[in-house]
């Protein structure tokens, strides 16, 4: 099959950015996005251009790296898929797609495609974790956690922080990124101790890295990759409110 | 007060803000309503109801003040989340295809300041009875009922009369009930309620208390420009 695409074309964070179109030829349909675009890097490079940067790592969907708005809609709108897992046989002959990178104030773009979502790690750094004194290694199965909670623990741990959250939301939002993480931990005995500093920490940071407010729309859900849902962010904002009021 | 700064400070604040004085002002909607089906109980019931909301001016001006206050709350925090959330992304997408939110949930902001608008209106209309905006050429503050209280239910039936503002009225009300389809069961997310077995109840909640308020505030106005009530 045969594609135009548009897709944006930035030199570096400085530089103003723009739309150009290409043309990518002979694209089996059982190729991934990432493989479309791989082809077209191929010939723009052998026809003496420069190739498109994008993000890609696992290609298996499970390492969160791929970020691709296609045609609109973060990893192109096959339900709980990441770009690089999306086949071009959802797409057809002679289409054209539209490509852009992740667009938020605290995702500037890097070059082309890549942005730079460090503001993640950064969130994470501020209390996204457990600590723990080094000793000998804990029994496995010394703390009894009931399934219900693990189970929910896992659905939120499920997250691959891709940040397709924040390119869906209305507002750049990264309500569903923090939530999945306070949940994972919140949920488990291991992460009562730091509990309450945590959420207040994490949105602290969230806010000053320049993320929007949630208007509870739903978007970040529908795009999801991990399909995590909206209900850890009612969680969030129950933590943030008893961090917030505790003495 | 440090305590209660996170409210005005974080994201997360104003939009408790944002929870609570929708709460206030969504219970205040649905007594205004409450009170005002008594027209279908005719001229005696609504006018002593008019009466009695009247009768004790500490308390009238109080509601006042305090809907004023959660007003003003509301649309302090949404201008400032709005304002907030256009900063988040300065650069949009050249395609955008909406995905998983209604266009309640989208057009909060711009429902909002209309139904502030309509409320302005129907204020000087109903409350302040301004005769210019009433365009029936009636001065609603003359009506008098037989035991000499003010005539809540011709005023009604007269203001309603008009298809104009009628029809203004009706939109109004539409707007205010798409707002609280997405508004209701959102302030229950805000406020970190809707979790586990309650998210269903709580999504459907906001459709259904919409769909009542219209049927309930539309019922008044078209009863009138039907002929129903004279």
């Amino acid at each position: 099959m045969n594609l135009t695409l548009k897709i944006w074309r930035q030199k570096d964070r400085q530089t103003r950015g723009e739309f150009v179109t290409c043309q990518a030829r002979d694209i089996i349909p059982d190729m991934s996005f990432l493989e479309m675009l791989d082809v077209v890097n191929e010939d723009l490079m052998k026809a003496g251009h420069e190739a498109f940067a994008f993000d890609s790592d696992c290609r298996e969907g499970i390492c969160g790296t791929c970020s691709l708005v296609i045609n609109g809609i973060p990893h192109g709108g096959q339900k709980g898929t990441t770009a690089c897992q999306l086949h071009m046989r959802h797409f057809h002959d002679g289409q054209t797609i539209t490509v852009e990178p992740w667009r938020a104030q605290a995702f500037p773009v890097l070059r082309d495609l890549v942005v730079d979502r460090s503001a993640f790690d950064r969130i994470i750094a501020s209390g996204g974790f457990v600590s723990v004194n080094t000793g000998g290694a804990p029994d496995g199965n010394a703390i009894p956690i009931s399934k219900v909670d693990a189970d929910r623990a896992m659905d939120a741990a499920a997250c691959i922080g891709c940040g397709a959250c924040v390119a869906a939301c209305k507002n750049a939002s990264a309500m569903l990124f923090v939530a999945a993480k306070i949940s994972h931990l919140g949920l488990l005995p291991q992460g009562q101790t730091e509990r309450y500093q945590r959420v207040v920490k994490m949105v602290d940071t969230m806010d000053h890295e320049g993320f929007g407010a949630c208007s509870v729309t739903g978007a970040c859900e529908a795009v999801c990759p991990k399909q995590i849902s909206l209900d850890f962010i009612g969680q969030l904002n129950r933590d943030y409110l008893r961090g917030s009021l505790k003495p | 007060m440090n305590t209660c700064s996170f409210l005005f400070r974080t994201s997360l604040g104003k939009k408790y803000i944002m929870a609570l004085t929708g709460l206030g002002l969504v219970v205040f909607v649905v007594l205004h309503l409450l009170g005002n089906l008594q027209f279908f109980l005719g001229r005696e019931a609504i006018n002593r109801y008019g009466h009695f909301l009247h009768s004790t001016p500490e308390l009238l001006w109080g509601s006042r003040l305090g809907l004023l206050a959660l007003v003003g709350l509301h649309l302090w925090a949404a201008i400032r989340l709005s304002i907030e959330n256009r900063a988040a992304r300065p650069v949009g997408y050249d395609r955008n295809k909406p995905m998983g939110s209604t266009y309640a949930s989208r057009t909060m902001l711009m429902s909002g300041l209309i139904i502030a608008f309509f409320a302005i209106y129907h204020l000087l209309h109903f409350t302040v009875q301004v005769p210019v905006v009433n365009l029936r050429g009636t001065d609603f503050r003359l009506l008098v009922d037989q035991a000499q209280r003010h005539d809540v239910y011709q005023m009604m039936v007269t203001g309603f009369e008009n298809p104009a503002v009628t029809v203004f009225y009706l939109v109004g009300v539409g707007l205010l009930c798409l707002h609280l389809s997405h508004g209701v069961s959102s302030l229950f997310q805000s406020l970190g309620l809707r979790t586990g077995k309650y998210s269903p109840l709580i999504k459907r909640l906001g459709c259904v208390i919409s769909v009542v308020l219209l049927i309930g505030y539309w019922s008044i106005p078209l009863s009138v420009l039907l002929g129903l009530k004279k």
